[in-house]
């Protein structure tokens, strides 16, 4: 199944784009936009907006169509998980397949100092009336806060026997999250702790794909809750053990 | 700023007891202050009198010569700076270079006292006169281009890590009709106890604050004022260990404006409870002196919490801090208490509370150049609807008052802003502050209705908090998790190691002076 853009006729390939060059503005610079425009592969181009910025930079808005088609049956994205259970059936489910509380280790580690994402999925209060982990009665929660060194994260799963660790990553500027990321694997591949644990990751620019990539479990992005969390890791761990 | 009559029928005798209450909250902490200095007031102090430069290692002058001091610094580091430029009769250019090449000036004899004071008084003559010029220059070209002033006033950020393009983009910005330019502090900057040295090009999330970074801006927005015949003020961050130091830079360099809270280190920074406020109080002396208006941080309470539920811990810091700065010797019209419109847009009514928050802000603090920011916890990858919330959000800016608005970015959630995202920024504003202009004069508020009950509530909320504060202690409020939600120990957080208590005789002649000029009485 071949698709394109759509803007009010299917496969009109239609595209909305905004833009600066580094340009001062007028009818040279909104033919250079329209020109670069169709260097992108754009098959039709008209710029609607053209203002300067300063007098070296001019802003575009521009509309185009292409035609350019992608197979979409080719495309492969698994979802960590399809359907989240509420959070009594986590609690059911704890209760009827391990019959003990599940520790579940949560920080947002590195240099990144932002609490609120990984709060949203721990905290009691939990975010958009979704209650937190520490509301779950089937699971222990420990909550790290923000700015974890790697290494410290790794000690406490030690020494709580952890079964889950959660990783948020908000800060991606000039990847950091990646090098923090893959040194977290590292560690725990070095301590011999990564086949004892369930890693997730999760933050806004983050997502399942790239958690596999990196050697996590699962990822989740924007607008995750606690049960979505709690479901993949009640699976994944009841699958683990299954195999045992 | 023009006179707004009371809308929402606030209670006077509530407001004047929130203050009364601020008062008696601060007080004990003041009198903490008073005994105690701290290595960046000492090293602040020798900014002010001349200490500069950096050895070849980048660690700056002033931290060498509080080092060589050590424990003596508590008796204050400026006797030991001043008798060494009397013994080696040398500029403040020449000992600065010597003491970068490695010159231990705690080794040089005790000069005659009499030449001591001398010195320092010379020293303070020309900090005098550098401050009072810059003060000058900024009253001149403000009256000269007064037509030009417009209210609120536009705030924008650049970050871009280098400070030569932080140039372009702010000088961009300026000509699109900015009249506030930040820059942005590299990440963890805060945290370091010292102030690096020189111009920079890299720096993440930000840009180094440097006293040569300073000067580079500013040369570069008093061109672009120049030319659009409208002052374009400069604003940095006056927080984190090196409080005081950076007040001292920006005092020095004519910036305008300084992020600068009595309480935000503690509380998001994990600093010392006891460092924090004897630097706040040292950095606000600096920026009352410099006429830097101060931005206090209460919208980070909202992003953390929830901006309903808690909107009363906004206007009681707002209070404390109000009270800290008038304790510095800081006038009411130096100060941008801060609040922001982080409610839920999910939230019905949202907009009312928004509107009741800000308005109710604004008549509490009538001649405070209050300082609004933006949503930015509920700003998402919606670049379209993020934009109508900033809509919403410059609405009720020009129509509450509010002095000084940070612009919100349609791609807050997404980067640090690109030049566009800037220009559209500032377009939304220009064009509602102008459409909106006459609105404030023409609406009044029904008795009884959302927005007069909700501001009454968090004014009576606030009450009630700043009591249980007064009643615990600050200290032991902070302890306890009474703001932000977050427990910082007494003895716990950074740079505790860094507080003395002053030894007798203890003498800073760049404090006298801050204390002169700015008429406080011990
Ligand atoms: C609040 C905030 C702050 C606060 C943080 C307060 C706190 N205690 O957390 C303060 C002011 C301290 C701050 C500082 C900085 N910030 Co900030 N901040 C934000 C802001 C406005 C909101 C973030 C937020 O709270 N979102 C709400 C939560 C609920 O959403 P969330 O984090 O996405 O979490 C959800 C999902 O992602 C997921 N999730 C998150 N973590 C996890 C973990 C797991 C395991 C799972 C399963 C799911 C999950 O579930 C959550 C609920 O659905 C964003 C902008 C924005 N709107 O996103 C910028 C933003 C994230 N910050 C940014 C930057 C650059 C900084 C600074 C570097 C600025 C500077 N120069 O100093 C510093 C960083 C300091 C540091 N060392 O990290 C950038 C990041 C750009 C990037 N992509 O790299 C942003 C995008 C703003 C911007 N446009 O520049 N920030």
């Amino acid at each position: 199944m071949f698709i394109k853009p759509y803007g009010d006729t299917l496969d009109d390939g239609a595209v909305q784009l905004s833009f600066t060059l580094p340009v001062a503005c007028g009818g040279r610079a909104k033919e250079g936009a329209r020109q670069y425009v169709l260097k992108l592969g754009f098959r039709h181009a008209e710029i609607v907006h053209a203002h300067p910025l300063s007098p070296e930079f001019t802003f575009f808005v521009a509309y185009a169509r292409t035609d350019i088609a992608l197979d979409y049956s080719k495309v492969e994205y698994a979802e960590a998980v399809d359907k989240s259970m509420t959070m009594d059936q986590v609690n059911d489910y704890i209760r009827a397949n391990f019959k003990r509380k599940l520790v579940v280790i949560g920080a947002c580690t590195g240099t990144d100092a932002h609490t609120v994402g990984i709060d949203a999925i721990m905290n009691m209060k939990g975010y958009n009336h979704h209650f937190g982990l520490e509301r779950y009665p089937m699971i222990e929660a420990l909550n790290l806060g923000s700015q974890v060194p790697n290494e410290r994260l790794l000690e406490l799963a030690r020494r709580h026997k952890a079964d889950a660790v959660l990783v948020s990553q908000i800060v991606t500027q000039k990847d950091v999250h990646i090098h923090n990321l893959t040194n977290l694997i590292e560690l725990a591949e070095a301590e011999k702790l990564r086949d004892k644990l369930v890693m997730v990751i999760g933050g806004p620019r983050v997502n399942n794909k790239l958690a596999k990539e990196l050697g996590y479990d699962a990822g989740f992005g924007a607008g995750t809750y606690a049960e979505d969390v709690a479901t993949f890791i009640v699976k994944k761990l009841s699958r683990t053990l299954l195999k045992k | 700023m023009p006179a707004i009559k009371s809308r929402l029928g606030l209670s006077k005798s509530k407001i004047a007891g929130a203050r009364a209450l601020a008062a008696k909250i601060a007080a004990p902490v003041q009198k903490y202050i008073e005994r105690h200095t701290t290595v960046t007031v000492e090293r602040a102090t020798l900014r002010l009198l001349g200490a500069d430069g950096a050895d070849k290692d980048g660690v700056p002058v002033p931290n060498i010569v509080v080092a060589q001091c050590g424990e003596a610094a508590a008796g204050g580091a400026a006797r030991t700076y001043i008798n060494a430029l009397v013994k080696r009769s040398s500029t403040t250019e020449q000992l600065n270079e010597e003491i970068a090449a490695g010159l231990d000036i705690t080794a040089i004899p005790a000069a005659d006292e009499k030449q001591i004071k001398a010195r320092a008084s010379d020293l303070v003559e020309r900090l005098d006169a550098r401050i009072s010029g810059n003060v000058k220059f900024r009253r001149e070209r403000l009256a000269e281009w007064k037509d030009a002033e417009k209210s609120p006033l536009i705030y924008v950020i650049v970050a871009t890590g280098n400070i030569y393009e932080d140039v372009k983009q702010a000088r961009a910005a300026a000509l699109q009709g900015a009249d506030i330019v930040a820059v942005i502090r590299t990440t963890a900057q805060s945290l370091l106890d010292y102030v690096p040295y020189g111009a920079t090009t890299e720096g993440f999330g930000g840009t180094y604050a440097t006293q040569e970074n300073f000067r580079v801006m500013r040369k570069a927005l008093d061109e672009v004022a120049a030319q659009e015949r409208r002052y374009i003020r400069l604003v940095n961050y006056c927080s984190g260990l090196c409080m005081p130091e950076i007040a001292a830079m920006g005092a020095l360099e004519r910036l305008d404006m300084m992020l600068n809270d009595s309480m935000y280190g503690i509380l998001f920074r994990d600093i010392n409870m006891y460092r924090t406020f004897t630097d706040q109080y040292f950095s606000r002396m600096i920026n009352a002196a410099a006429g830097i208006t101060i931005n206090t941080g209460e919208d980070n309470y909202l992003t953390t919490s929830d901006a309903i539920e808690k909107a009363h811990t906004v206007l009681a810091s707002q209070f404390i801090n109000e009270r800290f700065a008038f304790n510095a010797g800081m006038p009411a019209g130096l100060m941008g208490l801060g609040h922001a419109f982080e409610i839920d847009p999910a939230t019905k009514n949202g907009f009312l509370y928004e509107y009741a928050q800000a308005l109710m802000a604004r008549e509490i603090f009538p001649v405070h150049p209050l300082k609004y920011m933006p949503p930015t916890k509920f700003m998402t990858g919606d670049i379209f609807k993020g934009y109508a919330m900033n809509t919403l959000f410059n609405f009720v800016s020009k129509a509450t008052g509010q002095s000084i608005e940070l612009l919100g970015m349609l791609t807050e959630a997404i980067h640090t802003p690109y030049l566009q995202d800037r220009y559209l920024a500032i377009a939304s504003a220009r064009y509602v502050h102008e459409n909106i202009a006459g609105f404030s004069s023409e609406i009044e508020f029904r008795k009884g209705g959302v927005i007069r009950k909700r501001a009454a509530r968090v004014l009576d909320e606030t009450v009630a908090m700043l009591r249980e504060v007064e009643k615990a202690g600050i200290f032991d409020a902070i302890e306890r998790g009474m703001f932000a939600e977050v427990k910082r120990p007494k003895d716990g957080g950074k740079g505790f190691d860094g507080v003395f208590e002053k030894a007798p005789g203890y003498w800073n002649p760049a404090e006298d002076y801050l204390r002169r000029r700015l008429k406080i009485t011990r």
